[in-house]
């Protein structure tokens, strides 16, 4: 079973969505400096997962279903969600995606397939399995994206989730985008896998599913196997871990500090920790939004003149998100105890 | 009305739903493990189904399940399994509908019992209700008769938010009268077991046996005792608790629950912001010791509450 490659307009968006990506968790980033204080608590940077978002989201139905980590700014504005309503949910504010009360780890919009993110590692995995359960009842074809990092599996929800997953053979597909680091502790320092040499797509054989790697920096090849995976899932034969490999190309997120300290993002663990400067600098090289740009200007399927053009109209976009954030009001103090999301 | 032990009387809640409701899932551990099992020939694999040794992905996968639309019951047997997972139940299932602004509801029903004081020595036996009361999002329920125990699960069921129903193993076999057909109780309405002017009594599952034991004990001897149950600790009927002490000024409040870890310290609390000054005696808890739960016969009955320990509280709260 294979996936047609998708033709020039798909690509064409493709690259926009990366773009959009980049772009707004830029602004994210930026916002500790130009906005002192206006972002609190931990935000997580989806910069360097652009094409393996977006190759993984671009098989999306109405109907489907994504969930993912923490690190959830990508999914929602790839499936559909309003910059400006996620911006303002990050700064706290009233038109909040999610009325201010989930904040940056918690983004979440139903009314685009975007079902829930959990702030703890590993937890919002069987969340998948059990909206896969659903969509499995519901027999109408549709599919559930679970995004995880590699530091959740060596979580228990995981290897239980996987296990139910495959004997039930439930429509889910298990996206591992497995960039090298659980925080600031290296894949070969807490993962028997990647410290024998090993793909961590093995982990699958052990509940009977397949287990893919992919280079995730490359959303044409994500496109393609995960795109395999809907198909299996789709066609009611089950589960498949794909272990997508990508380089978090900032901080694991802005640093931890009490208030009063200014928050801002320290420099990639990489370098920060261990001392790889090499390591860094051939993950900047491998950065998937320029490669895909030139890949896309190479085959004729974009301009460079269109490229910028498409740049700099996303970076107006992201320009209104912040804006319409600062602008916005903090929301009604009473909001925190509404019976409608609060019962008690 | 029909005749029927508190088990069964549960299982009715549960068909209840499931044949009304084509949402309602129910699932767990060596349940329906053969066709002819009665929820699995009825409702069919789809929505009855068993799982492995599993609770963080069962009640996880309920989440998510909940998150989707759908109605699951999880079988958890017992309420200790639920510490295993207890990031799903504490801070998964009552969190996404907060967290979302309202996007998301999260109806699930943890089915797990407790208090099995039969020699089950000390991981098997505890009285967890205060544990899940303070949660925000979840609610607790605590039936203590067969036909609260049909209608608190159908409620569950209809309700939006994650419930933890928690049966009393104590209780299994204890026939009662249970409605037939359609039978629903509401959540966060205290059920006064018998009324009385001296003193009111608080307990909850199988201590309100225990307490009504107790309350006829003190009838022979002219005490008459007002015995409360409140069925649900979340939400909880604080009103009518407090409607009774206006008319008693003493109360005795019964809690199965290691003291420190008890429902019975938060009524407590709450009466005494409340009520300090119409209290004409000093609250008493009648508790179960602050200790893990010993296997042998007679040390096991030595730290739980008994009929004598309530009804010399009672007197206590009267000299």
């Amino acid at each position: 079973m294979s996936v047609p490659p998708p033709d020039s307009d798909r690509q064409v968006w493709m690259f926009t969505q990366m773009l959009r990506i980049r772009t707004f968790e830029e602004r994210v980033k930026r916002a500790f400096t130009d906005h002192p204080g206006v972002i609190r608590g931990h935000t997580h940077l989806a910069d360097g997962a652009e094409g393996s978002i977006v190759g993984s989201l671009g098989h999306f139905r109405e109907g489907d279903a994504a969930l993912s980590t923490y690190r959830c700014h990508g999914y929602p504005l790839v499936l559909g969600s309003d910059p400006k309503a996620m911006m303002a949910e990050i700064f706290g504010r009233t038109g909040g995606l999610c009325k201010g009360l989930g904040g940056s780890m918690h983004l979440t919009d139903v009314k685009h397939g975007f079902l829930g993110t959990s702030g703890i590692v590993g937890a919002g995995i069987p969340h998948a399995a059990g909206a896969a359960w659903a969509a499995q009842i519901r027999k109408k074809g549709n599919v559930v994206l679970s995004f995880f990092g590699d530091g959740a599996s060596k979580q228990g929800a995981f290897h239980e989730t996987l296990n139910i997953a495959s004997l039930w053979k439930l429509p889910v597909v298990f996206v591992m985008e497995n960039n090298g680091y659980n925080a600031v502790t290296t894949s070969a320092q807490e993962d028997a896998n990647a410290a024998a040499g090993e793909p961590l797509a093995v982990k699958s054989k052990a509940y009977a599913m397949p287990g893919v790697t992919v280079d995730g920096n490359d959303p044409l090849a994500v496109y393609g196997t995960v795109g395999e995976a809907i198909e299996r899932a789709r066609a009611g034969r089950g589960p498949t871990l794909v272990e997508s490999k990508i380089y978090r190309l900032s901080a694991h997120g802005n640093i931890i500090a009490p208030p009063g300290v200014p928050l801002h993002y320290p420099e990639h663990e990489a370098v920060a920790v261990f001392g790889k400067r090499e390591e860094y600098a051939a993950a900047l090289r491998g950065d998937p939004v320029p490669r895909f740009r030139g890949t896309l200007v190479q085959s004729g399927v974009l301009t460079a003149a269109k490229a910028d053009e498409l740049a700099a109209r996303i970076a107006n976009e992201m320009q209104e998100a912040v804006t319409f954030a600062l602008d916005s009001p903090f929301p009604k103090l009473e909001s925190a105890l509404d019976l409608d999301y609060n019962y008690a | 009305m029909a005749l029927m032990p508190y088990i069964a009387a549960i299982d009715e809640g549960i068909h209840q739903e499931m044949r009304r409701d084509p949402n309602v899932l129910y699932f767990g551990q060596n349940l329906a493990t053969t066709e002819n099992h009665h929820f699995l020939a009825a409702y069919g694999s789809d929505r009855v189904r068993v799982t492995p040794i599993s609770e963080t992905a069962e009640i996880g996968i309920a989440v998510g399940a909940a998150m989707a639309g759908l109605r699951p019951v999880v079988e958890l047997y017992m309420a200790e399994f639920m510490l295993v997972a207890m990031d799903q139940v504490i801070n998964e299932a009552p969190r996404f509908r907060y967290m979302s602004g309202g996007q998301v509801k999260v109806p699930l029903v943890l089915k797990a019992g407790y208090g099995f004081t039969a020699g089950w020595a000390g991981q098997h036996t505890g009285s967890l209700t205060a544990l899940f009361m303070g949660v925000p999002g979840l609610k607790v329920v605590v039936p203590s008769t067969a036909a609260d125990a049909k209608g608190l699960m159908a409620t569950a069921i209809r309700d939006d938010n994650p419930v933890v129903y928690l049966h009393h193993y104590m209780l299994t076999l204890e026939n009662g009268e249970v409605p037939d057909g359609e039978h629903l109780v509401p959540f966060g309405r205290a059920e006064i077991r018998r009324a009385g002017g001296d003193v009111t009594i608080v307990a909850t599952g199988w201590m309100v046996a225990r307490a009504l034991s107790a309350a006829l004990q003190l009838a022979k001897q002219g005490i008459s005792a007002e015995v409360i149950d409140p069925r649900t600790v979340a939400p909880l009927d604080l009103e009518t608790i407090l409607k009774s002490i206006d008319k008693t000024g003493r109360v005795v409040l019964v809690d199965q629950a290691t003291r420190h870890a008890s429902v019975s310290g938060m009524i407590a609390a709450d009466i005494a912001e409340h009520r300090f000054n119409s209290l004409k005696a000093p609250i008493v808890q009648v508790t179960g010791a602050d200790t893990t739960i010993p296997y042998s016969e007679p040390l096991e009955a030595y730290v739980i509450p008994d009929e004598a320990r309530i009804a010399a509280a009672v007197r206590r709260v009267l000299k």
